[in-house]
């Protein structure tokens, strides 16, 4: 099962984090201190597998991808595929990003994964639920996001939304 | 706003932008972030931003381009300031809440405490609105864990949102159940999820599926009347349901592999449906049909066949259509291939699949991606388990590999490099995996290599030497980080030394080792573990050659309890070995002079806070005043081998009772008799096992016995097994079961439902050894054929030729050396097996030949026989001693049986309940009467109810035990081999050193 997903910048500030086992806050900045520490030794052109036993305890990989100057971490056990989870993060996760975001503001910036906080999360919610991934099709990813926006507005009875977010409503 | 910002924004480096197509979109993107404008980053903030304010924003930034920690934490603090005073503040609209809420939630992922914010996120999944409501759900998944105090405020919400209307609460509602469910609230929410299997939108059936899952690993017993829905399930409509079932049944199976050994034919041909492409479209990826659900699948099946010959043979077509048809150009591709190579690793073994398998992993091998030259060292990690032979084609490969820069890859390496050790190229592999340890400083990494370089030169060393200076140097360099057990075997080692038969050769051991400690302990700081064992390998044996003086011995010995004043241990095992040397010399009749440097040490120590420094220091003060013939019996000379015979009953003092008893002494009461004492008299007992019953009891007490159980009749068992269904298993919990469908039967179920529990529990172990008997046939191989070891050779020396008229110029000279000294060597791949006859010997040895502690124990106070455990567990004492005493021809019944000679060949232990199982077996085994539906719909072929179990059952149960063959031979074979290879290599091994033992 997937036991983590976390996005850094190259300083090691955390720009999300979602833990699929409970841990104390305390644990969390411990355990993306050591993401980190590890991550930002790794030379360029290195395979983008790390065995995470120190960090996370027995039976723990971990999957990065270092993207301009964000790491995506995928941490999970031996019950997933390195490459699949790799695929995930390289080509899942940045079209779904890009796409969703990309729609709003024609670009993404580190910025935007902090402002779309709760629509990144809803993202990764319709990817990985309960720690397994259950979706993986960035398509359907996106259907389901889009669907998810368009009854949250419709149901919202205070408008949040302001004219311009309607366009993305109708792509 | 001003440029600073676009410092935390992506910048493409050119790097970047070389890389794949697929993310292409990404950096197109980032290239024009170089374009914006200050103006446009305002238009954002306003409008794309999610309808936060500008404050979020302002904080956003600045916590981005805080250049320290202590700023960072500057500005969080205050914000948390502010957030408390609006948060509380009266009638906040719904937006600016839900603001505050996502603000709190970005304090805490930056490492604040957040927790006054909480109860304002439970009150917001409260509201009507469904984007106020998800994000009140987003807060307490990511804010709460299952047992705080605020769940108990959302599980009633959470019930009447499962009941909703809108999907969307629903599914949020069901996110929130994943992640803040515990044990105790399962049954609240139980029901309506089990509804909401049959819910019209899939994504629901998703996630509810999921969410039954999570409960599952929560609290199997919770769920397990609701196994069969997820059989069920794999035959919903929707592929992506299907696909997300994979994920419960995986985990069911990896706990109970036989349970679902009918569902092998429809797990086959979903597979097959799935790589003929007839799912729809949608579930393409980079050209490969549903490639997520083909590697579960895969991975089901590897568990499936895991030496289950039936059930591998039906696998076969199917994984090797997939081995041709998968597309190794895309990574997706490669991670399904890695897949088979898994399963095919894993199942029954197939010559034919086993090629293509070998062919996959020298295209990894030689790719130019570290991470499928990652992917394929792990591949020949499991593959040569199988068939030995196939890492000699890729040996320069692993060395390149192993000489690559990348740590993951190095490390791969090795874990590779300690699968394929033979007694021919120990040497080198322990030699490279210590100056690795060398060159690290993660101490997690760094103890695990530690351990297993001591596991290889425990198994695998040439010689006794060699065997010491490989433990110096994994003691000097990572002595701290070894198990202190690793320690004694050594003591013990060098204590038995070659056995009975060759004492010269023995000496010699013990003298090279004496020689090699005095020189290392010359360097500056060593590690305690190896310093206690230095210490005791002077004491017994510093002047047992006569080359150095007792003088000598105890100047070096006083010199390391000054230096390491700070280690009791230390300085405890110091002190024995001194009292060792002055008994020696006092038993030979040598006149004793105590080094002054030793004298003002025992003063010190007699004053010691620490009592048992203290009790060493005034033993040795009392030996050296013995004469020579009492010395001798407390202290003989190289007898930690030795039996100590301990006189239980103290019947030399026979005698001397008497005489005091005719003097008029009162005569002995037993304890046990003895009044106004028992409770301390049996809390010092229990060790004893002499505990009356009477006093204070320090054992958990027993769990409630089930009511249900009590009212079975003994007859009645028998009957209940014969129910062959694993389907319907009902709870034991009593809760509301009214609105469950499925509990609407009697009582019988429930009586059932017991009997089963307890015999999944004993089947569940056999998953825990995959693959040991399918590597049968190979390792026959390699077993009994002088002609194997010269096929393999001309194959791999005609590999290397190639290899090498292609890659002549890079090779370097010494790589080949180092790939000769590696693989070169006749592939002599026999592990030394744990059945020797040696195996009734350790139990008795280890009592005596641990650290003097131990000893000078004994000898102080006699009566405790029974030492410690963890001083002397070298192995499982049990499972030696036991293994002798047992009935062959049990095991060979086991081994006739179908599944169960792994378990009854490794864990003797459990021979009894084997010889029971199979009728169980073949009744649990249900079958869907699948092969006749083989080509047909996987829906007939699954919602078939097992309907057919009696018949079916039998049925497999014949054929899986008429293919085991009913040959005598086979069987012993097999035996012989089960028991080789039933040695796990983590478990000790009593014949460690047999062919040096000669």
């Amino acid at each position: 099962m997937i036991k983590a997903v976390m996005v850094m910048n190259t300083q090691g500030k955390s720009r999300l984090a979602k833990f699929y086992e409970y841990l104390s806050v305390e644990k969390q900045q411990e355990l993306i201190r050591g993401v980190f520490s590890v991550l930002c030794s790794r030379a360029e052109n290195v395979s983008n597998f790390i065995d995470a036993e120190s960090i996370f305890g027995q039976d723990s990989r971990l999957v990065y991808k270092h993207f301009a100057t964000l790491y995506f971490v995928f941490v999970f056990d031996s019950s997933e595929n390195e490459l699949a989870v790799l695929d995930l993060i390289q080509d899942v996760l940045p079209s779904v990003f890009v796409e969703t975001l990309d729609k709003c503001f024609q670009n993404v910036c580190e910025l935007d994964i902090v402002f779309n906080y709760s629509k990144i999360h809803t993202i990764l919610d319709e990817m990985v639920f309960g720690g397994q991934v259950v979706e993986t099709s960035s398509s359907e990813i996106m259907k389901a996001v889009e669907e998810i926006s368009k009854l949250e507005a419709a149901s919202n009875a205070i408008s949040l939304i302001p004219k311009s977010a309607s366009g993305w409503r109708s792509r | 706003m001003d440029a600073k910002s676009y410092a935390i924004c992506f910048k493409p480096s050119s790097s970047a932008l070389k890389r794949s197509n697929t993310t292409r979109n990404w950096y197109r993107v980032a290239k024009l972030e170089q374009l914006k404008t200050i103006g446009r980053e305002l238009t954002k903030g306003s409008q794309g931003g999610f309808y936060q304010s500008k404050e979020f924003l302002d904080l956003v930034k600045s916590i981005g381009e805080a250049r320290s920690k202590a700023e960072e934490d500057r500005i969080v603090l205050s914000e948390i300031e502010t957030l408390k005073r609006r948060i509380s503040e009266p009638d906040i609209p719904k937006r600016k809440m839900k603001e505050y809420i996502i603000r709190l939630v970005y304090v805490e992922m930056l490492g604040h405490d957040a927790s006054f914010g909480y109860i304002h996120a439970v009150k917001m999944i409260h509201d009507d609105s469904l984007l106020v409501k998800r994000t009140g759900y987003l807060a307490v998944t990511l804010f709460l864990n299952e047992d705080h105090d605020l769940i108990i405020l959302i599980v009633n919400t959470i019930q009447k949102d499962l009941k909703s209307d809108n999907y969307l609460v629903v599914c949020a509602a069901l996110n929130a159940v994943c992640k803040l469910i515990n044990e105790e609230t399962i049954p609240a929410v139980l029901p309506q999820i089990v509804e909401l299997l049959a819910h019209p939108k899939e994504a629901v059936r998703k996630k509810a599926i999921m969410a039954l899952h999570r409960f599952y690993q929560k609290s199997p017993s919770s769920v397990s009347h609701l196994v069969s829905n997820f059989r069920k399930r794999l035959c919903d409509n929707d592929p992506g349901v299907m696909g997300a079932t994979l994920c419960p049944l995986f985990d069911l199976i990896t706990n109970d592999v036989n349970s679902y050994k009918d569902l092998v034919i429809s797990f086959v041909s979903i597979l097959k449906q799935v790589a003929e492409r007839r799912l729809p479209k949608a579930y393409d990826y980079h050209q490969m049909p549903a490639p997520f659900i083909q590697i579960k699948l895969l991975k089901i099946l590897a568990l499936l066949g895991s030496s289950d010959k039936q059930a591998s043979e039906n696998m076969y077509t199917v994984v090797g259509d997939i081995f041709r048809k998968c597309d190794s150009s895309s990574n997706i591709g490669n991670a399904v291939l890695y897949e088979c190579i898994c399963c095919v690793s894993s199942i029954y073994p197939n010559p034919k699949l086993l090629e293509s398998a070998a062919d996959a992993i020298s295209r990894f091998l030689k790719s130019d991606s570290h991470n499928l030259k990652y992917m394929g060292i792990d591949a020949l990690g499991r593959l040569i388990k199988i068939s030995p032979e196939i890492a000699e084609q890729h040996q320069l490969a692993v060395i390149d590999c192993l000489e690559d820069p990348d740590d993951t890859l190095k490390r791969k390496t090795f874990e590779l490099l300690y699968k394929m050790t033979k007694s021919t190229n120990v040497e080198v592999i322990v030699d490279r995996m210590i100056d690795y340890m060398n060159s690290i400083n993660d101490n997690h990494y760094k103890t695990e290599i530690a351990s297993r370089c001591v596991e290889l030169a425990e198994q695998f060393a040439p010689s006794n030497q060699w065997f010491i200076q490989t433990m110096n140097k994994v003691f000097e360099h990572a002595g701290d980080l070894v198990n202190i057990k690793v320690a004694h075997n050594l003591m013990r080692l060098i204590a038995e030394g070659f056995g009975e038969d060759d004492d010269t050769a023995d000496s010699q051991l013990r003298s090279s080792a004496v020689e090699s400690y005095l020189h290392i302990l010359g360097e500056p700081k060593l590690p305690s573990v190896f310093l206690q064992v230095i210490c005791w390998v002077l004491g017994e044996y510093g002047t047992a050659d006569g080359k150095y003086s007792a003088s000598y011995i105890t100047g070096k010995l006083c010199d390391v309890a000054e230096a390491y004043s700070n280690d009791e241990t230390v300085k405890a095992y110091a002190v024995t070995a001194l009292m060792k040397i002055y008994a020696f010399e006092i038993a030979a009749g040598r006149k004793v002079d105590m080094l002054p440097e030793c004298h003002s040490l025992m003063e010190e120590f007699l004053a010691s806070h620490s009592t048992d420094l203290q009790q060493r220091a005034y033993e040795l003060q009392a030996v050296i005043g013995l004469d020579a013939h009492a010395v001798e019996s407390i202290l003989p000379s190289d007898a930690s081998c030795e039996d100590i015979e301990v006189d239980k009953a103290l019947s030399f003092l026979n005698d001397y009772i008497q005489e005091a008893i005719e003097k008029g002494a009162q005569p002995y009461i037993p304890e046990s008799e003895r009044t106004g004492m028992l409770n301390i008299s049996n809390f010092r007992n229990q060790d004893h096992h002499e505990a009356s019953s009477h006093g204070l009891r320090f054992e958990a007490y027993e769990l409630p016995k089930q009511t249900v159980q009590a009212r079975i009749p003994p007859a009645s068992l028998a009957s209940t097994e014969l129910v062959p269904v694993p389907e319907p298993m009902y709870p034991r919990e009593s809760y509301q079961t009214t609105t469950v469908p499925s509990v609407s039967s009697d009582a019988a179920s429930t009586e059932l439902k017991l009997r089963l529990d307890g015999v999944q529990k004993r089947w569940g172990r056999q998953t825990h050894f995959p693959s040991t008997s399918t590597s049968n046939s190979t390792s026959l191989k390699t077993v009994n054929g002088i002609t194997q070891v010269d096929g393999s050779n001309t194959a791999n020396s005609r590999t290397r030729e190639t290899y090498d008229s292609r890659k002549q110029v890079e090779i370097s000279p010494e790589k080949q050396k180092l790939a000769a000294s590696l693989f070169g060597g006749p592939s002599k791949t026999e592990k030394k097996s744990a059945t020797g006859h040696k195996s009734s010997k350790p139990s008795s040895h280890m009592v005596k030949s641990h650290a003097p502690k131990s000893s000078m124990e004994v000898a102080s106070e006699k009566t405790s026989v029974q030492q410690p455990p963890d001083l002397l567990d070298f192995g499982e004492p049990t499972v030696k001693s036991t293994a002798p005493s047992l009935d062959p021809f049990k095991d060979l019944e086991g081994l006739l049986e179908p599944t169960t000679q792994v378990s009854s060949a490794v864990n003797h232990s459990s021979t009894a309940a084997v010889t029971k199982s199979p009728d169980i077996m073949g009744l649990y085994t249900e079958t869907t009467a699948g092969a006749h539906h083989k080509d047909s719909d996987i829906l007939s072929g699954l919602s078939n109810p097992p309907m057919t179990n009696m018949v079916g059952g039998t049925t497999t149960m014949q054929v899986a035990q008429s293919s085991k063959g009913p040959n005598l031979k086979d069987s012993l074979e097999k035996d012989a081999l089960v028991r080789q290879m039933g040695v796990t290599p983590s478990s000790q091994n009593p014949n460690l050193f047999k062919d040096i033992l000669g």
